[in-house]
């Protein structure tokens, strides 16, 4: 690496401009417009995180966190939010541990076999419908379809015979749903950036398309999938019509059947999102401070997913990602 | 030769026994490692420094490829009309030609890339050491025929999975990593890279230089010790002394391996090649050792090719 060693002392900051107040009127207000425009998104932003932050902290209290939901006729009786975190993880884990391998295989099958062309096209658009359809419509199918006879395993069924099809099985089947199209596009994005000389030096030493994947492709698309794994968690975690229909509307996890652990899934319960629904002035309005409280921690934690995510970015350009890398030669 | 001095002194191969300063195990290359930048580009191919890389003797050893009659047409158009040709252990293949003269079509052709675009169809034989490579499974041919592309393209992962990356899944137990060290030293070593990457072998292959990293990618490529090395205008997108390190590289390789390199740098072509195949339209026009194609072309168009009159 060679030394640049300019000869006079360097100047800090960039040489003489024009001035706005030259230019052209429309250019003129535009520029107005998208200081605005900057300067107002982040007071609307700052606005919530800031009131959201102060109402939260108000009501927050920790044993709230720990304490599992109660039915009482005062706010201080009602109990804390336990059972709603748990719900969100555990619809969070059901929705990712279905959507990701889906999400990853069909993107690899897309972008690597893609034959016949006519299929990886109808394959591709299903999934651009998956990705514009509303929550609410998957709720209502997932509804639908939980509560037929074939489906009756999932949920409980009544001593009447009727199928409940409610449970964290139907609702997590149906957040995965919401969860594949990103980590799809993020994977596919990932693996269209890698060039295609990078597949043929693998295969030109000997190596089979399928150890190619494994090896070489999978690995360098990493960090597209876990960018694509949070934001469909972030997802998961933000729905609420899913929930609502889905999830049986009972605050606390009600398990169902006697198997540990596959009974938690057959049974109902909340999520953050629901809780905070069902305590607002517009749920049943029991205990808006609860709501405040719960919707702080859903803040927070959707604040730190975008962390994450930034983390995930930055930390694959410092590794070299392939993309930056082929930028250099 | 047994294996195992062949493990320990990987070098030692019949013929070219007097030219043993050119093997780095001998006399190491001083590495790389700072580039400065106001000193003069490297000269191109005076007579003297041609020498050096290319010894006078002739190290021709057995024929490894011979192609017969090679046809590969695309959907649209042929690329490659009628080619024969022969290469040869210990020498170096250069072919050159304009833009679209079907010679990285051929390169390919002989591990069998051209199949991975649709619609290619192709007539004549490709003999590896006697044997049809149409008739050998894909993975075999291209373990035992390797190849270094155009752009350096090391796998994002660190410099040792790279080497070792065509020594492993050769057998359904995956070797581990003490056992496969020394190889993976040993191609290192044979492509130039190891005194200066020795501290590093598990960053990550995409930090080293462009230059370090075509030279990785050789060291990948001659890893599994394949019979030919086929090269894709390997130095195209590097700068003059990255150049330089490969070009000695490729006149040291050659002892072991046929060499087949496609360049456009007719230069080039002169400081590392023995023999040289003028390609111009998908027509094989002239086939001779370097010195007569360069300095005595029967063919008009190949005098006006290296003359500069086109291309």
């Amino acid at each position: 690496m060679s030394v640049y060693a300019p000869q006079r002392p360097m100047t800090a900051g960039p040489g003489r401009r024009s001035s706005p107040l030259t230019w052209r009127w429309i250019d003129r207000l535009v520029l107005a417009l998208a200081w605005g425009a900057g300067i107002g998104l982040c007071l609307v932003g700052g606005a919530i995180v800031i009131y959201m932050g102060v109402r939260g902290i108000q009501f927050l209290r920790p044993e709230l966190l720990f304490s599992r939901p109660a039915f009482g006729t005062t706010q201080n009786e009602s109990g804390g939010f336990l059972d709603p975190i748990m719900g969100t993880a555990i619809l969070t884990a059901i929705g990712i541990s279905l959507a990701l391998p889906l999400a990853v295989v069909s993107a690899l099958w897309v972008n690597e076999y893609g034959r016949p062309t006519w299929l990886a096209r109808v394959v591709e658009s299903t999934i651009e419908v998956v990705a514009g359809t509303p929550d609410i419509v998957f709720a209502l199918f997932g509804l639908a379809l939980f509560q037929t006879q074939l489906f009756a395993p999932f949920s409980f069924t009544a001593s009447g015979g009727g199928v409940f099809g409610r449970s964290f099985f139907a609702a997590g089947t149906m957040m995965s749903l919401i969860a594949l199209p990103p980590i799809f596009v993020a994977t596919r994005d990932g693996l269209q950036s890698i060039p295609m000389h990078m597949r043929e030096a693998a295969f030109a030493l000997g190596k089979t398309r399928i150890a190619t994947i494994r090896r070489v492709l999978i690995p360098a698309v990493r960090s597209n999938i876990a960018t694509g794994v949070t934001l469909g968690v972030s997802r998961i975690i933000g729905d609420t019509a899913i929930v609502v229909l889905l999830l049986g509307a009972t605050l606390r996890l009600e398990p169902q059947g006697s198997v540990p652990g596959v009974n938690v899934l057959r049974g109902t319960g909340s999520t953050l999102t629901s809780y905070i629904y069902d305590n607002s002035p517009a749920g049943e309005g029991g205990a808006p401070q609860k709501a405040y409280a719960a919707a702080f921690v859903l803040l927070v934690l959707v604040l730190a997913l975008n962390f994450t995510l930034g983390r995930i970015g930055r930390s694959s350009e410092r590794k070299g990602s392939l993309t930056a890398a082929q930028g250099i030669v | 030769m047994s294996p195992e001095t062949m493990l320990l002194d990987p070098f030692s191969r019949a013929g070219d026994r007097d030219e043993d300063e050119l093997v780095p195990s001998a006399r190491p290359v001083p590495p790389v490692r700072t580039i400065v930048v106001d000193r003069p580009p490297v000269p191109v191919a005076p007579p003297h420094a041609r020498e050096a890389v290319r010894p006078a003797r002739s190290a021709a050893g057995p024929e490894r490829i011979r192609i017969e009659d090679v046809h590969i047409s695309y959907v649209e158009r042929d690329a490659v009309k009628g080619v024969s040709l022969s290469i040869h252990q210990g020498e170096v293949l250069a072919l050159i030609g304009p833009s679209g003269c079907g010679k990285t079509t051929l390169l390919r052709t002989l591990n069998r890339l051209t199949e991975l675009t649709p619609g290619t169809t192709r007539s004549g034989n490709i003999l590896l050491d006697g044997e049809d490579i149409h008739e050998l499974p894909d993975t075999t041919l291209r373990s035992r025929v390797s190849m270094v592309f155009q752009q350096p393209n090391p796998f994002p992962m660190s410099i040792f999975d790279n080497v070792a990356f065509a020594l492993r899944e050769q057998s359904r137990k995956r070797p581990g990593r003490k056992e496969l060290e020394p190889q993976v030293v040993d191609a290192l070593r044979r492509a130039g890279l190891y005194d200066e990457v020795r501290e590093e072998l598990d960053k990550p292959a995409l930090r080293l230089s462009g230059g370090q990293q075509q030279r990785l990618c050789i060291a990948r490529a001659i890893a599994a010790r394949p019979e030919v090395l086929l090269m894709d205008e390997p130095c195209s997108a590097l700068d003059p002394i990255s150049t330089n390190t490969i070009e000695k590289l490729i006149g040291e390789l050659r002892r072991d391996l046929a060499v087949v390199v496609v360049t456009h740098n007719l230069a080039q072509a002169q400081r590392i090649a023995d023999k040289v195949a003028f390609m111009y339209l998908g027509d094989l026009v002239e086939y001779g050792t370097a010195a007569d194609v360069f300095e005595a072309p029967r063919a008009q168009r190949t005098r006006d090719y290296v003359r500069g009159a086109f291309g």
